[in-house]
């Protein structure tokens, strides 16, 4: 599904992500932690397309395609989903009117039909109980005087109807309350199957007791120095970055 | 109405548009240039009584006195006023022509709003004056408006069948010694829209006028008044379209609505006449004066605008809140991309007691244009408890263009309470690249933005409206980012 090599990207000069390699089958998914600052939301934007940060090497391949060479609303209609750690807030444009228009340029994308109005209803309040989104939110104008909570939310809401094949979910659970937290894990784990896939992006173990991963990666300073199962999760929470940071000595020692 | 009535509307609209619109309609033409001699033509090309006459030639003798305005924020090359046609009127059906005629570009354009040629504009169930040039062609629905006593008529008929009328209102709004356009707009207006709903009558549609702008080198002087009576309400459209022109063109026209007691009116503008192009090449000059006179107590004037055509705009379509308890309200949305200049905005002028009026404007600047908003709130001495709201928001794509806002205040009375509202935005690459990542292009993410600001605005205006509006800003966004 997600094919990452050697990947360098810098923004503003300055490399943030020092090669990255990562590989993602498809119904897998991958957790990525890591100390502020890291680079893991750089990691999300890049594989979004955002233009700020300047790739300097590497390749990335979605499905076998060349997701670096794509603007940004392709790698979308390829069904690359990012939920943003910080949702932008879009004044006088109604969620629902969002969800529409971007399913319609999705569906064009890939030469499906248009959804009408009915089916586009009925569709949305399916997903709106998945995530248990209030109806108000989904005329209110997309992420405008949301609480931090109700922002997070929405982004796995807009996910479920858009249905991505790879959703990358940043720090969705920051900002959750506990419930809402349950809630929105168990939105995410009815929208796995065999045919997707996510990653993962969070702090907390705590999500991951919820959403299970199939690996855990840990990136420090713009490289993954360490994979390995859910228990690594685990033993990060125990023994804190510190314990990584020596092994990432180790490990740069050995790289040498 | 009868249908007779409406196929032979549609007949006529879609001969029309079938011949395109730079058509070889032999007009009936005065020479170029102004005098008394051209005013006393115009006069007698449309049958008009004698007071008519005297009335253009004192507005004419006012003008020569009167200098073209310098303040607005806009700089042009000044029309030269003796080499326009101030009469033009088509002569008879025009021949037949292809549609080859036509400029692909302006095709383009008309396909990307989604309109076919040949029923641009005849919106179902909306009530049709166009205007072709000078002469009103078509009225429709009259029969229907007639047996409730409303009156829908081109001007230059209301002058001759309603002179009482015509009489008792035109000019008590915007007197032509108002401004150097209206002066000249009372000399030598050849026609426009005259609506009149009587006592107690909602008029049960929506008052529809489309003007066009068709032979080279007319200037277009379009008066059009509007009357409702005590507890009369009406809702009025202004569409405009024009073709492409190299030559500037002036537009000045001069509107005026009166509302009696508890009487509302409600007038929406879609202006999308042609802008010139990218490097500033022909558009039009659009110095029109509006105004609305709440004469009566409890009553409302309220003006929508979308302006996103001409090259220069120069337009305030204000409120004089004279009866108690009066409201006006403004919204706006003024776009300008390439070269466009626009100086648009409102006053308010507060008279009566308990008064209120509300500014709600939207500038959008692209390219290399300048939009400017500039706006009057005044509260007379005896206008106790008068209340204003104006929020003037500017949104700038790209960085060369300039918003400005001037916003004027003369209060005169302490009970007044003023708000004020201005913020300058700029679309955010991260809001761009948000609905980039869900799915839209930069440039649909920029017509949503966009789209969004202005929805204060846009549900002002009556539904087909509203979407005509929307499709508009698009396409004279076009090419502004990315
Ligand atoms: N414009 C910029 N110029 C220089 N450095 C930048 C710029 N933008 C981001 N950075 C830096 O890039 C690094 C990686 O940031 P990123 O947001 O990817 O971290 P993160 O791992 O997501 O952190 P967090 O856990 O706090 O969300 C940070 O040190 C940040 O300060
Ligand atoms: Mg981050």
């Amino acid at each position: 599904m997600l094919e990452i090599k050697n990947l360098r990207a810098a923004i503003d000069g300055k490399e943030i992500l020092k090669g990255i390699n990562l590989s993602i089958k498809k119904g897998e998914v991958h957790a990525i932690m890591g100390p502020n600052g890291s680079g893991k939301s750089t990691l999300a934007q890049v594989l979004a397309g955002r233009e700020e940060y300047e790739v300097l090497e590497g390749e990335v391949l979605f499905n076998g395609k060349n997701l670096l060479d794509m603007a940004p609303e392709d790698r979308a209609r390829e069904g690359v989903f990012l939920a943003f750690q910080y949702p932008i807030e879009i004044p006088g444009v109604s969620n629902v009117n969002l969800l529409k228009t971007a399913l319609n340029e999705i569906r064009k994308y890939r030469g499906e039909e248009q959804l009408d109005s009915m089916d586009f209803l009925n569709m949305i309040k399916s997903k709106m109980s998945l995530v248990e989104m209030p109806n108000d939110l989904l005329q209110r104008s997309v992420n405008e005087g949301f609480s931090g909570g109700e922002k997070k939310r929405n982004e796995i809401f807009q996910m479920a109807v858009l249905n991505p094949l790879l959703g990358i979910l940043d720090e969705t659970d920051s900002g959750l309350d506990i419930d809402a937290l349950r809630i929105v894990a168990s939105g995410v784990n009815k929208l796995r199957s065999a045919d997707n896939s996510f990653i993962v992006v969070t702090h907390y173990q705590r999500l991951l007791d919820y959403i299970v991963p199939d690996f855990v990666h840990v990136l420090f300073n713009g490289q993954i120095i360490r994979s390995g199962d859910k228990t690594l999760a685990y033993e990060l929470e125990e023994k804190g970055y510190d314990w990584v940071k020596e092994h990432f000595a180790e490990f740069a020692g050995k790289q040498g | 109405m009868s249908t007779t009535e409406t196929n032979e509307i549609e007949k006529l609209a879609n001969q029309e548009y079938k011949y395109g619109f730079v058509t070889d309609i032999e007009t009936d033409s005065a020479p170029k240039g102004l005098n008394e001699d051209i005013i006393a033509l115009i006069s007698k090309k449309k049958n008009e009584p004698e007071w008519m006459l005297e009335y253009r030639l004192k507005a004419y003798r006012h003008w020569l006195k009167m200098e073209e305005p310098e303040w607005p924020n806009v700089t042009y090359v000044k029309p030269d006023f003796q080499d326009i046609i101030y009469y033009s009127a088509p002569k008879q059906r025009p021949k037949l022509n292809s549609l080859d005629e036509v400029d692909p570009e302006l095709i383009k354009t008309f396909e990307k709003l989604g309109i076919p040629l040949d029923e641009q504009k005849v919106f179902a169930g909306v009530a049709v004056d166009a205007v072709f040039d000078s002469v009103s062609v078509a009225t429709t629905y009259k029969a229907k408006l007639k047996e409730m006593g409303i009156i829908f008529c081109p001007m230059s008929e209301a002058i001759q069948e309603h002179p009482e009328l015509v009489k008792k209102y035109l000019g008590s709004v915007v007197p032509y010694t108002d401004n150097f356009y209206a002066a000249l707009n009372s000399a030598v207006f050849t026609d426009g829209s005259f609506a009149f709903i009587p006592k107690g009558v909602r008029c049960p549609m929506e008052l529809s006028t489309y003007f066009r702008i068709n032979a080279s080198n007319t200037g277009q002087f379009e008066r059009t008044l509007i009357v409702a009576e005590d507890s009369a309400y009406v809702s009025y459209l202004e569409g405009c379209t024009a073709p492409m022109r190299d030559e500037n063109q002036l537009h000045a026209a001069v509107v005026e609505l009166v509302t009696l007691d508890n009487a509302e009116i409600k007038y929406s503008t879609i202006q999308n006449w042609y802008a010139g192009d990218k490097t500033g090449k022909g558009g039009i000059y659009n110095f029109v004066t509006k105004r609305g006179l709440c004469k009566g107590v409890n009553s409302k004037i309220s003006w929508t605008q979308v302006e996103t055509g001409s090259a220069i705009t120069w337009k305030y379509p204000s409120c004089v809140l004279q009866g108690d308890n009066s409201i006006g309200e403004f919204y706006s949305v003024a776009v300008t991309n390439n070269m466009q200049q626009a100086d648009t905005g409102t006053k308010m002028i507060h008279i009566g007691h308990n008064t209120r009026s509300t500014i709600v404007s939207k500038g959008i600047s692209a390219g290399v244009s300048n939009n400017t908003y500039r706006g009057l709130v005044r509260v007379g001495k005896k206008a106790n408890n008068a209340r204003n709201y104006s929020q003037c928001d500017s949104l700038l794509i790209g960085d060369k263009c300039g918003a400005h806002t001037f916003p004027y205040l003369e209060v005169n009375n302490p009970t007044a309470i003023i708000e004020h509202e201005a913020t300058t935005s700029k679309i955010g690459e991260d809001q761009i690249f948000y609905l980039n990542q869900r799915g839209l292009s930069t440039e649909d993410a920029v017509n949503m933005i966009v789209n969004g600001y202005c929805k204060e605005v846009f549900r002002e205006l009556p539904m087909e409206f509203a979407v005509e509006a929307q499709k508009l800003l698009s396409v004279s966004l076009e090419g502004s980012v990315g």
